[in-house]
């Protein structure tokens, strides 16, 4: 008796980390959901759905993916989104002054990626904080695109341009490829690279990753600047798929991403979290919002949803967590 | 028993009397059976090395601490103080070295918070009367200044001054103060001192916590000296020499042994600091470390000890003066220092060695990625590996590599910051306050551990306030007071009462 209380007592041994513990949850969830889905829909299994739904994750996915890798510092980047909408009106505009698609691409992700570090270098040279330092950018941002824009919007690319969006590729959309690469990419980068395990460790406590020698600026550094490369990506794809470029795309993509990561697990707090978990989460975002679309229930309810979805979320990762200390 | 002083005092019943006080927190007896008697228009200095309990009688004195047995007399009645408030309705204010007031208000704010006059229209506070109380309370501490005046723009003696008020005006009849000349200039000490002798002629009685033999004697009536949680003595000023209190404080327990095989002959040069000065407080920093050695930098909490480590780690930055590193200057972060060999072990292991909520195998190979994964790839086997060596190495008691370090011990935890700087392979190891919180047996084992890094060549910098440790394990020590190395002692110097000569302000 006395030996199984003692037991008890005891601090928990984890055999799976408490990471995979969260991504295996969250793919029960997003399975559940599929489930219901298919029982109440007869069209939600359809190809064409199922491709549609992956195809609009990858879209949250990709900015959310780079802001997941901000988040596990325990920063925060709400530029993202104005950031899309600037570089996809540069790189939309060098497309049509010089023609070359490749040339675009660069300059998208170029743009994106200098946004990037400029927010980090207002995160640590000047200490600001990284929820005032982007928000300020993302005014910046807005305020640059509607100047260069002035009302105008970008229309017409050449046709292998928009097949990046548009195109299929054995019979699966491309971005999904793309979503694919990235995913592992991003994987890869911060589970299997030792810069991966300085971003946890900074997130988890900077000051401690400091005094253990961890160039936390430089990291810093180059977490923004991916985050915003990664905007910059983004930007392309819709360019790309809406064939077209306006000062105002951005607007609806900052908080859709910020919704993805904090579904994926990933703590505000930092040094927690997974990409993994940010494409669950971000799979989890659009299937509920594509089996509200097919179940006919009024996209006026979309955010609401959302945001209950968040808040449970972020409610049961802190109850599991609590637990496992 | 309780009456210490048969010498004549101004009133026979103390103001307030402590008896029989303990308090235990896990590990360790802060106070142990502690008495202690305050009598009413005294200054009575309480004196200790750090550690001694003047901080825990402090704080069950304000009832921020419950004292686990003893007694509390007020005028001769039986009392209890279980609470900050009974603390406050018997008239007992502290001003901490910290000072407690809301930067943005004004004087007249800070003075009165939480108990502003109220105005005509409910939620909203009579400006003309709190601004004519605080006038009146700051007239009678003798401080002219505007009310109005938002405490921000105050100098820290003129804060202090507000805490006093606001403790007056609380109707506080005992005063207790800690160190609160430590941040103040000569003029200010001088007007403080005639503050408190007003104070005093009022019938205040005040309790003040010292490092400065000077004050002790300029100023205190009593003299209660704590060591190790108890009481030691109480006498007056007039009874003893400087000399003979240094000796209360330090006591002769050398009943605990360390193991260490002193070197012959000390190695090369493995650290020189030569002439180093930070913005946090330290000047003229001259330090010599050779491989081989544990070097002591002791000296009073707040002397500057943590200042130099974190100066010479690259933490902080600097205003002038050369570190060199293995024959070579070095300037930089933290990073390039621990690239080059330095290992820092700071003093708070939870908010600045550890991330507490990562597991054991995170932290112990974080220092060292880039040496055990020198192609940017991170193998979580090899890294789990390697905490495995490192854990059977030095003992630490987890169940597994990838238990949540937070979960562990103290003694463990320090185990682990330790373990980390070992596997980056580290040449410098800079201790600072090493075995805070930790138990005796993790203790001998900590320093068994640093002998024998020394002895493989490594060198050792170790910071502690606990003076038995640096004289049993220490080759040779520097003593740091008020930001400046006081003095050096060799290992044959090295004792108790030449570290606390040399730290203590004798001017």
């Amino acid at each position: 008796m006395t030996d199984i209380s003692k037991e008890a007592m005891m601090p928990p041994r984890s055999f799976l980390s408490q990471d995979a513990i969260q991504v295996f949850y969250r793919l029960l969830a997003a399975l559940l959901i599929c489930a219901v889905l298919a029982v109440l829909s007869d069209s939600f299994l359809s190809l064409g759905n199922i491709l549609n739904v992956l195809r609009q994750a990858s879209l949250t996915f990709f900015i959310a993916s780079g802001l997941t890798l901000v988040v596990l510092t325990a920063g925060l980047d709400l530029s993202v989104g104005a950031n899309v909408a600037l570089s996809a009106c540069i790189a939309g505009t060098v497309i049509h002054k010089t023609g070359s698609p490749a040339l675009g691409i660069l300059t998208g992700l170029a743009c994106g990626g200098i946004v990037g570090l400029l927010n980090g270098i207002m995160v640590t040279a000047l200490r600001i904080p990284s929820f005032i330092a982007t928000y300020g950018m993302l005014w910046v941002l807005n305020g640059l695109t509607y100047w260069y824009m002035a009302g105008e919007t970008l229309h017409g690319f050449p046709a292998g341009f928009r097949q990046i969006g548009s195109g299929y590729l054995f019979g699966l959309p491309i971005p999904v490829y793309l979503l694919l690469v990235f995913l592992g990419i991003g994987t890869l980068f911060a589970q299997r690279t030792i810069w991966g395990q300085e971003i946890y460790a900074i997130g988890a406590n900077p000051v401690a990753a400091r005094l253990s020698g961890i160039p936390v600026a430089r990291r810093l550094l180059l977490v923004y600047a991916v985050s915003g490369t990664m905007a910059g990506l983004a930007s392309i794809i819709f360019l790309s798929r809406l064939n077209s470029a306006e000062a105002d795309i951005g607007e609806s993509l900052t908080l859709p991403a910020i919704a993805a990561v904090l579904i994926g697990g990933t703590s505000l707090f930092g040094g927690v979290g997974t990409v993994f978990g940010t494409f669950i989460g971000a799979l989890i975002l659009t299937l509920v919002l594509n089996g509200m679309n097919l179940l006919s229930v009024s996209a006026n309810w979309q955010p609401l949803v959302t945001g209950i979805i968040v808040i449970l979320a972020v409610w049961l990762d802190m109850k599991t967590r609590r637990r496992a200390q | 028993m309780s009456d210490a002083f048969p010498i004549e005092v101004t009133s026979p019943t103390p103001l307030l009397e402590l008896r029989g006080i303990s308090k235990e927190f896990p590990g360790v007896k802060a106070l142990d059976d502690v008495s202690f008697a305050v009598y009413p228009g005294e200054v009575h200095m309480l004196l200790g090395e750090n550690g001694a309990g003047k901080s825990s009688l402090m704080k069950v004195l304000c009832g921020a601490y419950r004292a686990d047995a003893g007694e509390f007399y007020h005028n001769g009645e039986k009392v209890a103080i279980a609470s900050t408030a009974d603390a406050q309705k018997l008239g007992i204010a502290v001003i901490f070295q910290e000072f407690s007031l809301v930067p943005y208000l004004d004087i007249a704010q800070n003075i009165f918070l939480g108990r502003e006059p109220k105005g005509r229209i409910p939620g909203t506070i009579d400006r003309r009367r709190i601004l004519a109380d605080a006038r009146r309370v700051l007239d009678t501490i003798g401080f002219d200044i505007d009310p109005s005046t938002t405490v921000d723009k105050l100098g820290v003696a003129q804060q202090q001054m507000v805490e006093i008020a606001k403790a007056i005006s609380q109707n506080a009849r005992i005063l207790v103060m800690d160190e609160p000349t430590a941040a103040l200039s000569d003029r200010e000490t001088e007007l403080l001192f005639a503050l408190i002798a007003r104070l005093k002629a009022d019938g205040v009685s005040i309790v003040y916590i010292s490092h400065r033999m000077a004050e002790v004697f300029a100023l205190g009536d009593r003299i209660t000296v704590l060591r190790d949680g108890r009481r030691i003595d109480g006498v007056r000023p007039a009874d003893v020499t400087p000399d003979q209190l240094v000796r209360m404080m330090v006591g002769r327990n050398v009943d605990m042994t360390y193991p260490r095989n002193f070197a012959d002959k000390p190695g090369e040069l493995l650290l020189e600091v030569k002439g180093l000065s930070a913005p946090t407080g330290i000047s003229d920093i001259n330090i010599e470390v050779r491989r081989g050695e544990i070097v002591g930098l002791c000296g009073l909490v707040g002397s500057g000890r943590s200042e130099v480590a974190r100066a010479i780690f690259g933490a902080d930055p600097v205003t002038s003066g050369e570190i060199i590193f293995d024959g070579k200057a070095m300037s930089g972060e933290p990073d390039l220092a621990a690239r080059r060999g330095i290992a820092l072990i700071p003093e708070s292991r939870k908010s600045e060695g550890l991330a507490l909520l990562r597991s054991v195998s995170d932290n112990l190979v974080v220092s060292a990625l880039r040496k055990l994964f020198p192609s940017g790839l991170f193998d979580q086997r090899a890294a789990q590996r390697t905490s495995d060596g490192l854990i059977r190495q030095l003992r630490i008691a987890t169940p597994s590599a990838r238990q949540t370090v937070g979960l562990l011990s103290g003694g463990n935890q320090q185990k682990v910051v330790i373990g980390k700087w070992l596997a980056a392979g580290s040449k410098l190891f800079i201790f600072d306050e090493p075995t805070r919180g930790i138990d005796i047996g993790a203790k001998s084992e900590i320093f068994a551990l640093i002998d024998r890094l020394v002895a493989e060549g490594a060198a050792a910098l170790m910071i502690s306030s606990e003076q038995v440790e640096i004289c049993h394990v220490c080759d040779r020590a520097y003593v740091m007071r008020e930001g400046r190395i006081a003095g050096h002692l060799a290992r044959n110097e090295l004792t108790e009462e030449n570290i606390v000569r040399l730290g203590m302000h004798h001017a």
